[in-house]
Formats: structure tokens, sequence, C-alpha cells
């Protein structure tokens, strides 16, 4: 499975999808990106005239590539044609410590803890431009 | 081990994972694991997981379908054990 396959089959859409590209993916570990727009739907909101990226959305970036994608490669010789993932989120524990503001490209880097019975758990860490940690923690979710 | 021995630790194990208090505190054999004690799909296999490094065995995709009550799980660890 290559990663053109990998985004085509995520479940997601405008203006909810949070993957741009994936540059390497593994049995073990996935990296990918994802350039944050300027005019993204909830910096409307978050702040009021002061748009940061929310750190909810940060944690979708990290489960949307980090877990989904990867999820999605480690299912690859049980899914067939007209292949639809089913996923959930079942919990992540994150920490942060820079802010990511409209434009700016982010890169997602995941380990693999384990995948067992349709879970799936990764240790993810999210990097700026300049390749400092804007983030990391652990998220985990059902897929089949 | 004993069978009170093994519900000790199972008690153990699942502590973390349940939503409903009274039947943790009530836990017996017959207690199941979704239905009384609300644990979800995704704890679930953190039990099973956390019960393999406890035991030392391995727990395969047929018995983690079946391991839904203290009752099966006990009996799948018996099993486990006295195939080692």
């Amino acid at each position: 499975m290559n990663t053109t396959e990998i985004i085509s089959l995520l479940p997601y859409q405008a203006p909810f999808l949070f993957v741009d590209a994936i540059e390497t993916v593994s049995e073990n570990n996935i990296k990918g990106s994802y350039t944050l727009k300027k005019d993204e739907y909830f910096y409307k909101g978050h702040f009021k005239n002061n748009p940061i990226t929310p750190g909810v959305i940060l944690t979708e970036i990290m489960a949307q590539i980090g877990v989904v994608c990867l999820g999605i490669y480690l299912m690859k010789d049980t899914i067939e044609k007209q292949y639809k993932p089913s996923i959930a989120l079942t919990s992540n524990s994150i920490d942060f410590f820079l802010p990511v503001f409209p434009n700016e490209k982010v890169t997602v880097v995941s380990e693999k803890e384990y995948f067992r019975f349709n879970k799936l758990k990764c240790h993810v860490k999210l990097f700026n431009e300049k390749e400092a940690l804007v983030c990391r923690g652990y998220i985990a979710g059902m897929i089949k | 081990m004993t069978k009170e021995e093994l519900i000790t630790s199972l008690k153990t194990i699942v502590k973390p994972y349940i939503q409903d208090e009274e039947a943790f505190n009530n836990l017996t054999e017959e207690t199941d694991f979704i239905n009384d004690l609300k644990i979800n799909s995704a704890n679930l296999v953190d039990v099973v997981l956390d019960v393999e490094d406890k035991f030392d065995i391995e727990i395969d995709n047929d018995s983690m379908e079946k391991m839904l009550s203290v009752k099966a799980a006990i009996d799948i660890i018996t099993n486990k054990l006295n195939q080692k």
C-alpha cells in the first residue's frame, strides 16, 4: 500500500481532513505533515482576533497522521476493495510546549506501541518547521 | 494459584478501567466486564495485555473474544497456565 492510497482511504474531508502528505510509513512508525491554512474555520473563534491553533486540533492532526494513517497501513493485508475504515479515538494524553499559528507547516512522527485486537496505541510527536517539539503524547484508537 | 488469588489479581488489573464502582466492589465470578463493570472495548484490550504480563501467558484472538467475564477470564488464564 502506498502513501496516496492511505490518504484516499481516510474517512475525513474538508474542513476536518488534516493530512497533506505522508513521507514515510512502516510496520512500526509513520511520518507525515499538514500545513494549517490561513482561513481554517476554527481561527475565527480561537481566539477573538488572535488566531492560534487549538490544542484539540493539534491532537486531531496527530491522531489522523500518527494513528489513523498508520492503522490503515497496518490493516493492509486484511482489507478488501471498497474498504471503509471504521475508527474511534479511545484515549489520548498530550503535553503541549509551543503555539502553532496560521500558515505553519507541522510534521507528525508516530511510533507504534502496540497493535493488538484492533487497538492501536502510539507515541506521537508533532514538530514545527524549525523542528522544535510542539506537543507529544500517547494516542490510542480502535480500527476495523 | 487458587481461584481466590486469581480473582484478587484480576480485580487489581481491571480497577483502572471500570466505570461502575458498585459492581466492582461486589465483583464475583459472574461479573461481566462490559455489562456490569462498564469497561469499554479499548480498555478491555488493556485488561488482556495486563493479564498477559501478569501471568506471562499469551492470549490469542479466540480467547480474547471469549474473555468477557471474570469466570471466562479465570478459565482462560487457568488453561494457559496449565499448558506452560
